[in-house]
């Protein structure tokens, strides 16, 4: 079976050049479903040990033995990406498999947020996660459980809390304020300006040089500012904390960009098959058999659906775009957006209409309703799930000079508070690495200003 | 795969590859749930009473282990509260103001359950934990004394002990080493030497000796008349599970016994024993000079351990007062320790009862006599910490 799958993968694979896909080389292995379940829950092939992910482990049983989950392949991209398809499928189902993955492949080398962020971490992040899951076992050994899973409790509970705008490798905050530009008055410019009428010096700060505030500005990116600021860990807590947020990076594409990608995938998984003159007829109606399950938009039998299937969203997007503007156009958009750009500039109402796309309210007490069909409000309910990695905003507000951590909590922005008892006990991780109080400003359920505190004894 | 296929920037091909990898062998994913599983127990195990108090955990008590029913282990994370109000993107037909599903009767109990796809659902599942280990946290966690068996030299068992070696005896007993001994010293001194002889010949000797008796016989006597409601039984039940299991934990061997009485007692097995009920008087002194025959027809104080546990709600016949004083009299000298629990869910500690008079006369003269009263889940902690304890200082004087 796996030989027949090799077989029609370098033919796939010319086919797929021949009509333009660029990528780098995909390593393809045949794996159990056991393997692949554990990909799909750890999200890398080999990564940290915790707890938490053998939670999610369960759930992806219970929910497989229920049957209504099933991968069908995980691509990891990098340079050379790394392709997993299940063995136990059939070889319809991985020819298919395989036409999606030179999709994705495509996708990740040629989208601007999958480029930056292989410019800055280089193209062999699985092997690097491998290598941060050993240094941490390693760390379990010299350590003892308790204190690595202490420190990662803290670091992955605050997986999402970075700031993909910044740097991977970004520099601690400069130590002094830059000087002002006001304090160079040899600037032709600002000379001539404080010589206007009516203009007067800029007022003698009063503040003494020396200490800045830090963070000097509100700073989003939680698990670099632990990392760097934080006064009493030490080093290998450190790197715990970075080898997560470099792994949080890596996800980051994934997610933001996932109706594209799926879709630009599906989209070519389709196209390759339609063209591979070289597979069977049958094997051929096999697979366009899974691909019409994979974009199917709703549960079978069903007539509507409470989620927005990214496959059947981003398939019919690209199909559209292709369509209409053709593929030069598709192969720009693909390059220059996210997920964000690609909704709200191309999923036009037309395309909405024909989707079927509504917006729904679902009530405590059970009841959902649709509430809007139009095109701005379907837009944003795709979207709300995805801003700022799907997570609430927090910031550190200040390093008080006791050590005392202050974060806050973006509540105007995100529209509500946060949840109480989740957010202490997270406060509670990250106290026991932090080693001095945490406090968090957020609001309660009425609104009004709340803080949470987390100090030892109490 | 062949070699000719050079894709057209000559960039290597992809690559297939299917041999046997390390995850074959091994799963991260199980892995890591069995670190889930720890953690679990050590939560359960810092919450051992709250959990053992739930009145679902003692179903499976005649194995030895429970079955605790727990959540999940959730890693917390910064989320926002829930909304009132949860909006969505869906797909399918349908106008705006249709409503997809209606108010659910008692949706707003079940958190959640069924809102779109929100999240992972709630997984209950049951951890099966060891009698003993939960046992051992207990006694941790109160600081139970351990049980001594009774010092007196009343209570011996006889064993047979090898001791010394005699020239004559069962084949099955011969010392090769000491035989072998002999013949070296014999050949070492002879002229001419021949390999064994009779004379060589070492045998084990077995001699009778008395040992202190490692045997308990565990009494539980239960008060069944009309009073005694479904509450009752149940505290009585726990109390009586965890006072034999904190016994076990001492003897290599225990025989229980389960008497019931209204005005006549009767002897019951384990499982009909909570199931049986009576109605009409009272009359304790049946259960005590039943538990008196038995320990002298079957557990004979000589050579067990005797314990009687017995549970009522106090109520006694007052015409049976003098007997059931007598009764008791005459059984308590012969067992190592006898506790009586009053459970009285429903009355609080305040009046003073039939049995609880006749119990604390009884105390004066036989100090290894414990009196708790039960009104919760929680007092019998209390009951059993001070019936382990007093029993343990006793053990201790005599």
């Amino acid at each position: 079976m796996s030989a027949t799958v090799a077989e029609y993968a370098p033919r796939l694979e010319a086919l797929a050049r021949k009509l333009g896909l660029d990528y780098h080389p995909v390593d393809f292995e045949l794996v159990p479903t056991t393997f692949m379940m554990e990909v799909a829950v750890y999200g890398l092939p080999v990564r940290m040990p915790h707890w938490s992910f053998g939670v999610r482990y369960i759930h992806q049983l219970i929910r497989r033995g229920m049957g209504h989950s099933r991968i069908f392949e995980v691509m990891f991209p990098g340079d050379p990406c790394h392709a997993y398809l299940v063995s136990t499928n059939t070889l319809a189902e991985n020819t298919l498999v395989t036409a999606h993955v030179l999709g994705h492949a495509d996708f990740a080398r040629n989208n601007q947020l999958f480029a930056r962020f292989e410019q800055m971490a280089g193209t062999h992040i699985v092997e690097h996660a491998a290598a941060q899951a050993h240094r941490i076992e390693a760390a379990v050994t010299e350590f003892g459980q308790q204190r690595v899973e202490a420190v990662l409790d803290a670091a992955l509970a605050l997986e999402p809390h970075v700031d993909t705008n910044t740097e991977l490798h970004r520099p601690l905050y400069p130590a002094r304020p830059e000087t002002a530009p006001a304090a160079s008055p040899e600037d032709p410019f600002h000379q001539r300006f404080k010589g206007l009428p009516g203009e007067k010096g800029a007022p003698a700060t009063s503040k003494e040089p020396g200490r800045t505030p830090v963070p000097p500005n509100p700073e989003y990116d939680l698990l670099w500012f632990i990392a760097h600021y934080g006064p009493e860990l030490q080093d290998w807590e450190r790197d715990v904390f970075l080898a997560v947020r470099e792994e949080s990076f890596y996800f980051y594409p994934l997610f933001a960009c996932q109706i594209m990608n799926e879709g630009w995938a599906t989209y070519w998984h389709a196209r390759l098959l339609r063209e591979a003159d070289f597979l069977p007829e049958s094997m051929y109606l096999d697979a366009i058999k899974a691909h019409s399950d994979v974009v199917r938009p709703f549960a079978a039998e069903q007539e509507t659906a409470l989620a927005v299937n990214p496959y059947h969203l981003g398939f019919s997007m690209w199909e559209n775009i292709i369509e209409k503007q053709g593929i030069e156009k598709a192969r720009q958009i693909c390059r220059e957006e996210d997920d964000f750009g690609f909704v709200r500039n191309y999923l036009d109402r037309e395309l909405a209409e024909k989707l079927g796309l509504f917006v729904f309210q679902a009530r405590e007490d059970g009841e959902i309703k649709i509430t809007a069909r139009d095109i701005d409000g379907v837009r944003e309910a795709i979207l709300a799930p995805k801003f700022n990695f799907g997570a609430p905003r927090i910031y550190v507000s200040e390093l008080r000079h006791d050590g005392t951590l202050v974060l806050g909590h973006d509540h105007h922005g995100d529209g509500r508070g946060l949840d109480l008892d989740r957010a202490t006990r997270v406060l509670e991780y990250l106290r026991r690495v932090w080693r001095r109080p945490v406090i968090l400003h957020t609001a309660d359920a009425h609104g009004a200003a709340h803080e949470l505190t987390a100090r030892k004894n109490g | 795969m062949s070699d000719d296929l050079v894709t057209p920037d000559g960039q290597p091909p992809s690559r297939i590859s299917a041999e046997v990898s390390w995850y074959d062998l091994f799963s991260r994913g199980a892995r890591d749930w069995l670190r889930h599983n720890e953690k679990v127990r050590e939560a359960v195990k810092q919450r051992v009473r709250e959990f053992i108090s739930a009145p679902d955990v003692l179903t499976r008590a005649e194995g030895r282990t429970v079955l605790v029913p727990v959540r999940l282990l959730e890693h917390a994370r910064f989320r926002l509260r829930d909304p009132e109000t949860e909006s969505g993107a869906g797909q399918g037909a349908g106008e705006p103001g249709q409503v997809l599903r209606p108010a659910q009767p008692q949706a707003g109990k079940d958190e959640g359950a069924g809102r779109g796809g929100t999240g992972e659902g709630e997984v209950n599942f049951v951890v099966e934990l060891k009698i003993d280990d939960i046992l051992d946290w207990l006694w941790d966690e109160m600081k139970l004394p351990e049980l001594k068996p009774k010092q007196s030299s009343a209570v011996e068992d006889t064993e047979l002990v090898r001791e010394g070696w005699d020239r004559h005896g069962a084949r099955s007993r011969l010392d090769r080493r000491r035989t072998v001994k002999e013949a070296v010293k014999r050949r070492a001194i002879q002229e001419h030497p021949v390999p064994f002889t009779d004379d060589d010949l070492r045998f084990r000797q077995l001699v009778r000796r008395q040992k202190p008796a490692t045997n308990a016989a565990v009494l539980f006597a239960l008060d069944v008349s009309g009073s005694m409601g479904e509450t009752e039984r149940r505290l009585a039940k726990t109390f009586f599970f965890f006072a034999l299991q904190g016994i076990r934990r001492q003897y290599p061997k225990v025989e229980t016994a389960f008497l019931a009485h209204t005005v006549n007692a009767w002897e019951f097995s384990e499982e009909e024993f909570f199931r049986t009920s009576g109605t009409g008087g009272t009359a304790a002194s049946s259960a005590f000079n039943l538990g008196f025959e038995l320990l002298h027809s079957r557990y004979d104080p000589a050579r067990y351990n005797g314990y009687l546990f017995y549970a009522s709600d106090g109520e006694n016949a007052v015409e049976d007062r003098d007997n059931a004083a007598a009764a008791l009299r005459k059984l308590t000298p012969e067992l190592n320790y006898m506790g009586y629990v009053e459970i009285r869910p429903s009355h609080g500690r305040s009046s003073e009862t039939e049995m609880s008079a006749i119990l604390t006369e009884l105390r004066h003269d036989h100090p290894a006599v414990g009196v708790a009263r039960v009104t919760s889940q929680e007092d019998i902690w209390i009951a059993l910490r001070e019936f382990f304890q007093q029993q343990a200082g006793q053990a201790e004087a005599a």
